[in-house]
């Protein structure tokens, strides 16, 4: 049943009427078979998000084998910054909300984490079943904390917004000084350390076992991030970042929308904390500096805003980057106090000038220098795919429109 | 008839200064109503009043017997109530598909939602024919179809337009005003259309609205406020 038919309850016949006249080419055919056809293209979307997730997992995975230890090591920081990283991409690329205070989500996440963790162990639970709660508490605790910042979010643009996540990364070193016996203070917490299990202790080092699981939670998350990216839910944000006062009118709740956005992008960076603590086996304030925030915000831009293959580009070089520079320094021969004074700054340096070539080269990032087909941009459904036709001259040039 | 939509003495602004004074409307179930007045008589703060983008001093908005003066502007347009606002307001950047499948998410589940998608598609044809292009991309014409299009795909009971035929050629301001006329006559769709072509708008209307300095200076029916050549030359300017 048409559209107009549907709204009067009368039969097809008025509908095609109105379709007459409005095309001028008589009676309009419902292309029922071409909506059954895209409505499956959905399902195979889904089916091929999972399919290149898993096939995109096991590579990484099977890449470890050809890593040596430390190589691993990174691998899993880049895994874990890749949790952060997506979902700061979302919530700015999709939703167009600015947070500077990601490091204090990722935080939080670190710190629910190590503090469940050590309750398990101090209960007697190890092994996975400590893993498990202890990532589903540090989720949690994220999550609510983003929920807060979402609602204070809604109400906020621009700069506003920026500057209450960024005092919230500023406020973190108070905030664990002042709760020092349950935060640790300076020092953070550690947390017991996580063997290889029994099964592969034989096969694998402890290093590749953390890689398995930073590339495994970063799967989980990045391919829940891209199911909302090209979903519904990343139709009505992208609505709402272009232009709030028609999403409205089309019946969009703009307040949920960036509530929602927040709380996910929270959740993702709390998860890439609960990882970075697994992996490092603590948690401490000063993991999780201004600069390290801004560095965030950083990656995305460097590597691509909305895209998840632009996260993971800008977490390899939040990684690499430092390393590379160290290494090259290191090779130089350089006078010991000025590769004191180097050491860390000279990082932040390229940084900000990698920034400034990679937006003036590309402005959609590394990933946009890429090719479309390797950038896994998101393809154009078959229905949707027809090539675009002049635009006929309706727009009538400089017509009067006052009678 | 009974009214769909009831204006009660609206007084609204910006900022302070009132821009209606105590505006008083019925429309009723099935009707198309121009309003119609020169720039700055309020035509646009009625529109935006009755969506809820601008909250009234004072006086009511109702639909179907509801109050609305507490409903937000989403949960406006989830009762029916629907706008497209002046500039046609299509998100630029996302494309054609997308932009209609926005107007019926919160109606449709993904099947009925491909379906009435479609439908739209079959009501502007050369909407379809621009499915994957943005829509900075569109003409100006294809702008207005499709936010007609998007505004009507979760199917409204009352339309608000705000000066469709701005900057458009007369080829496609007729094909649009027609298809609003023939929705009216063959669903019962209510149309509230603000236009400064008063001649076309009048074409279609059964009743006119004339809005002078936020009052309503007549209210009549269409055919009555084209044959008043006093009041035409006072308050429409030919």
């Amino acid at each position: 049943m048409s559209v107009e038919s549907e709204l009067s309850g009368r039969g097809a016949s008025a509908a095609d009427s109105v379709r007459a006249s409005a095309t001028g080419m008589g009676v309009g055919t419902p292309s029922s078979a071409a909506s059954v056809a895209r409505a499956s293209t959905t399902g195979r979307r889904r089916t091929r998000l999972l399919g290149t997730a898993l096939v995109l997992t096991a590579l990484a995975i099977g890449g470890t084998f050809l890593l040596d230890p430390y190589r691993n090591y990174q691998l899993a920081l880049v895994a874990a910054y890749f949790c952060a990283t997506a979902g700061l991409s979302l919530l700015i690329g999709l939703t167009g909300q600015l947070s500077l205070g990601h490091a204090a989500l990722m935080a939080v996440g670190g710190y629910g984490y190590a503090i469940t963790a050590n309750a398990l162990t101090d209960a007697g639970v190890d092994g996975v079943a400590r893993f498990a709660l202890a990532i589903l508490a540090a989720l949690g605790a994220s999550g609510l904390v983003g929920l807060l910042l979402g609602l204070a979010a809604a109400r906020l643009r621009g700069p506003y917004l920026a500057g209450v996540t960024l005092a919230l990364v500023i406020a973190l070193p108070a905030v664990t000084a002042v709760f020092s016996g349950a935060l640790g203070g300076d020092q953070g917490l550690q947390i017991a350390y996580d063997d290889v299990p029994p099964a592969l202790a034989t096969i694998i080092a402890v290093e590749q076992w953390q890689a398995w699981v930073a590339i495994g939670a970063a799967a989980v998350v990045v391919t829940v991030l891209s199911g909302i990216r090209s979903g519904v839910l990343g139709l009505r944000m992208r609505a709402v970042r272009d232009d709030e006062v028609a999403a409205r009118l089309n019946g969009v709740r703009a307040g949920r929308v960036k509530v929602f956005a927040f709380t996910v992008s929270a959740v993702a960076a709390g998860a890439g904390g609960a990882v970075l603590c697994f992996v490092t086996q603590s948690v401490s304030p000063g993991a999780y500096t201004l600069a390290f925030s801004l560095l965030l915000v950083v990656a995305v831009v460097i590597g691509g805003l909305g895209s998840m293959l632009g996260a993971l580009l800008g977490s390899v070089v939040i990684v690499l980057l430092p390393w590379l520079i160290g290494t090259l320094t290191g090779a130089m021969d350089l006078p010991a106090d000025l590769t004191q004074r180097l050491s860390g700054n000279l990082p932040v340096l390229v940084f900000g000038a990698l920034l400034i070539v990679v937006t003036l080269l590309w402005p959609a990032g590394i990933r946009g220098a890429l090719p479309a087909r390797l950038s896994l941009r998101r393809r154009v459904s078959p229905a949707a795919s027809s090539p675009p036709t002049p635009a006929p001259p309706t727009t009538a040039p400089e017509q009067p429109t006052q009678e | 008839m009974t009214p769909l939509l009831e204006i009660d003495a609206i007084t609204a602004g910006y900022g302070g200064s009132p821009v209606l004074h105590e505006v008083g409307l019925a429309i009723p179930q099935g009707a198309i109503v121009a309003l119609l007045g020169a720039n700055g008589a309020g035509k646009t703060t009625l529109l935006r009043t009755i969506s809820g983008l601008v909250a009234p001093a004072s006086g009511r908005v109702v639909l179907d017997g509801r109050d609305l003066s507490s409903v937000s502007v989403e949960d406006r347009s989830r009762s029916g109530l629907a706008q497209v606002p002046e500039g046609r307001s299509v998100v630029a950047e996302l494309t054609v598909d997308e932009n209609l499948r926005l107007g019926g998410l919160w109606r449709f589940d993904r099947r009925q939602l491909t379906a009435a998608v479609d439908e739209i598609y079959d009501l502007f044809e050369p909407l379809s024919r621009r499915r994957a292009a943005s829509g900075h991309q569109l003409s100006g014409g294809e702008r207005q179809m499709l936010a007609l299009g998007r505004a009507i795909i979760a199917r409204p009971r009352m339309l608000l337009l705000d000066e469709p035929s701005l900057g458009l050629a007369p080829r496609v301001v007729a094909q649009i005003l027609g298809v609003l006329r023939r929705l009216r006559d063959d669903t019962g769709l209510t149309v509230l259309l603000a236009e400064q072509n008063v001649t076309s708008a009048l074409a279609i209307a059964d009743h006119g609205v004339v809005l002078s300095l936020g009052s309503v200076v007549a209210d009549r029916p269409a055919a009555e406020l084209l044959s008043d050549g006093a009041l035409r030359h006072a308050y429409l300017g030919f």
